[in-house]
């Protein structure tokens, strides 16, 4: 049965990544579904990465407590864990949340009320018109969102630390610093665009193929939240085993 | 002119459509009518290409739409106009984003132009005023209609209408069918409309094929029809006392 739905997943995709009827249509519709997802996702991304960064400053500092260990290496455990799992993971899984339901729901019920129908007896192509959009808006905009959660939980760290007096601004700005491997950030991209696919195309799926009313719109939101944050722990998983 | 051959269509075990053939000419309303789960939407939608029949063809003047893949397909259907159920209109576009979207995809014409062709179609179903209103800010006939304006907005050569009248008022769907009767002869096209509404029935049917089971179990004329001895179709038609009495009185 997997097979079967992978296989309608593929078929879907090769559909839309056909060339688009008018490429001025399909610019203005993955502009809005950047802002969409880019500047509407902005706040909350912020708001869970700072208070992520502080939290993993204090955790750290808990379990680093020791005169034998530098003050600075908690600027550093943060640092790495921040780029290369919390940022773009934790940042995935509230976008899948947030952004994923959103499509499923908007697709669906698209679906349910024949507008894709229409769209069809018009001659477009309903696949790629509703979704190249969103995949393209999804792996443009999940990079720029991981880079500034990732910013905002070093910032966060380091307010962490000086309000709990876990850590001196000094210390922490030295340890995020040392010893910093650019590879890293190419790490956090790789996995950032691939969550961005999933985040949009799981999703769209699920909206695309829905069969029903209000009810199974839905669970197939829900489905496609579920499926999709599982894609992206096992993606995680792999990225980290192949480039690490 | 456009012409089924032998329409099989089935989900799973369950065989709703078993051998349609019909031709439905230019420039006549031609009326697909039958009890609910008869297989009249099913029937189409097949002709449409939302559905792939099982079995048997479907022509667009002469052309076989069901042996074209999607690219093939495209240029006949920028000639189809399609009118829903529930209108499908765009919910997040207004109602002039609606009626030009199809204009914005597949012509040159400048933005002045797209708003004249979309104020011209609204002026053709007599929807004044309403060009920046969203769908969900429409009454159920104002919704029609754009479906409708929309449908005309590329000068259709085929239209289709699924259950026009479904949910309108009396007066409402009256004003709907002279409509779609008006444009199928403005426009010379191939119109065909499923209901079970008898007032369209009465109205606006030239041609009606009555399906049974997912079978054709009668065609004719709406003036053929009261003269009908097949059992099943006088069952459907004249069910209710009034149109007993209607049929007593023309007979």
């Amino acid at each position: 049965m997997i097979f079967y739905y992978f296989g309608e997943y593929l078929l879907l995709l090769k559909k839309v990544f056909k060339r688009p009827e008018k490429w001025r249509i399909y610019w203005r519709e993955t502009m809005h579904e950047m802002s969409d997802i880019g500047i509407g996702s902005l706040g909350l991304i912020i708001i869970i990465s700072t208070f992520i960064g502080a939290v993993m400053t204090m955790q750290i500092a808990f379990q680093l407590d020791s005169d034998f260990i530098p003050n600075s290496i908690i600027g550093q455990i943060n640092r790495d864990s921040n780029i290369l799992e919390l940022g773009p993971t934790i940042s995935a899984l509230v976008l899948m949340g947030k952004v994923g339901s959103s499509i499923s729901s908007q697709i669906g019920s698209m679906r349910v009320t024949e507008q894709i129908d229409a769209l069809e007896i018009m001659g477009i192509n309903a696949a790629g018109y509703l979704i190249l959009p969103k995949i393209i808006a999804g792996i443009v905009m999940v990079p720029v969102l991981v880079i500034i959660a990732i910013c905002c939980a070093l910032i966060g760290g380091m307010l962490g630390g000086i309000l709990t007096g876990a850590v001196s601004q000094t210390d922490y700005i030295l340890g995020i610093q040392a010893g910093f491997n650019g590879f890293t950030i190419a790490v956090a991209m790789v996995k950032a665009f691939v969550y961005g696919f999933i985040i949009t195309s799981i999703p769209a799926y699920k909206g695309f193929y829905v069969r029903g009313g209000a009810l199974e719109v839905g669970q197939a939101g829900t489905r496609a939240v579920v499926i999709g944050c599982i894609t992206i722990l096992a993606s995680d998983y792999l990225i980290t085993a192949l480039m690490l | 002119m456009i012409e089924i051959q032998n329409i099989h269509k089935s989900f799973g075990t369950n065989e709703v459509l078993k051998g349609i053939d019909a031709i439905f000419d230019p420039g006549k309303v031609s009326l697909i009518i039958g009890g609910s789960g008869s297989g009249k939407s099913t029937l189409l939608k097949c002709i449409v290409g939302l559905h792939a029949p099982n079995q048997g063809k479907v022509f667009f003047d002469k052309q076989e739409f069901t042996a074209m893949d999607f690219e093939e397909k495209v240029p006949i259907r920028k000639e189809i106009g399609m009118l829903f159920q529930n209108s499908a209109l765009f919910d997040s576009m207004t109602v002039e984003q609606n009626i030009i979207f199809a204009l914005d995809m597949f012509s040159e014409m400048s933005k002045s132009e797209k708003r004249d062709r979309a104020n011209f179609c609204l002026e053709r179903v007599n929807l004044h005023n309403t060009n920046k209103l969203y769908p969900a800010e429409l009454s159920g006939g104002m919704k029609k209609r754009v479906g409708i304006a929309r449908a005309i907005s590329m000068s259709p050569k085929y239209l289709f209408c699924d259950e026009p009248n479904s949910g309108l008022d009396p007066a409402t769907s009256i004003l709907i069918d002279e409509l779609i009767l008006e444009l199928t002869q403005e426009y010379d096209c191939t119109t065909i409309v499923v209901t079970h509404d008898m007032n369209s029935v009465m109205g606006i049917g030239e041609y009606i094929m009555f399906l049974h089971k997912g079978q054709k179990f009668w065609e004719g004329s709406n003036t053929d029809m009261l003269s009908s001895e097949v059992m099943e179709l006088n069952d459907f038609v004249f069910a209710s006392p009034l149109m007993k009495a209607a049929r007593d009185t023309m007979k």
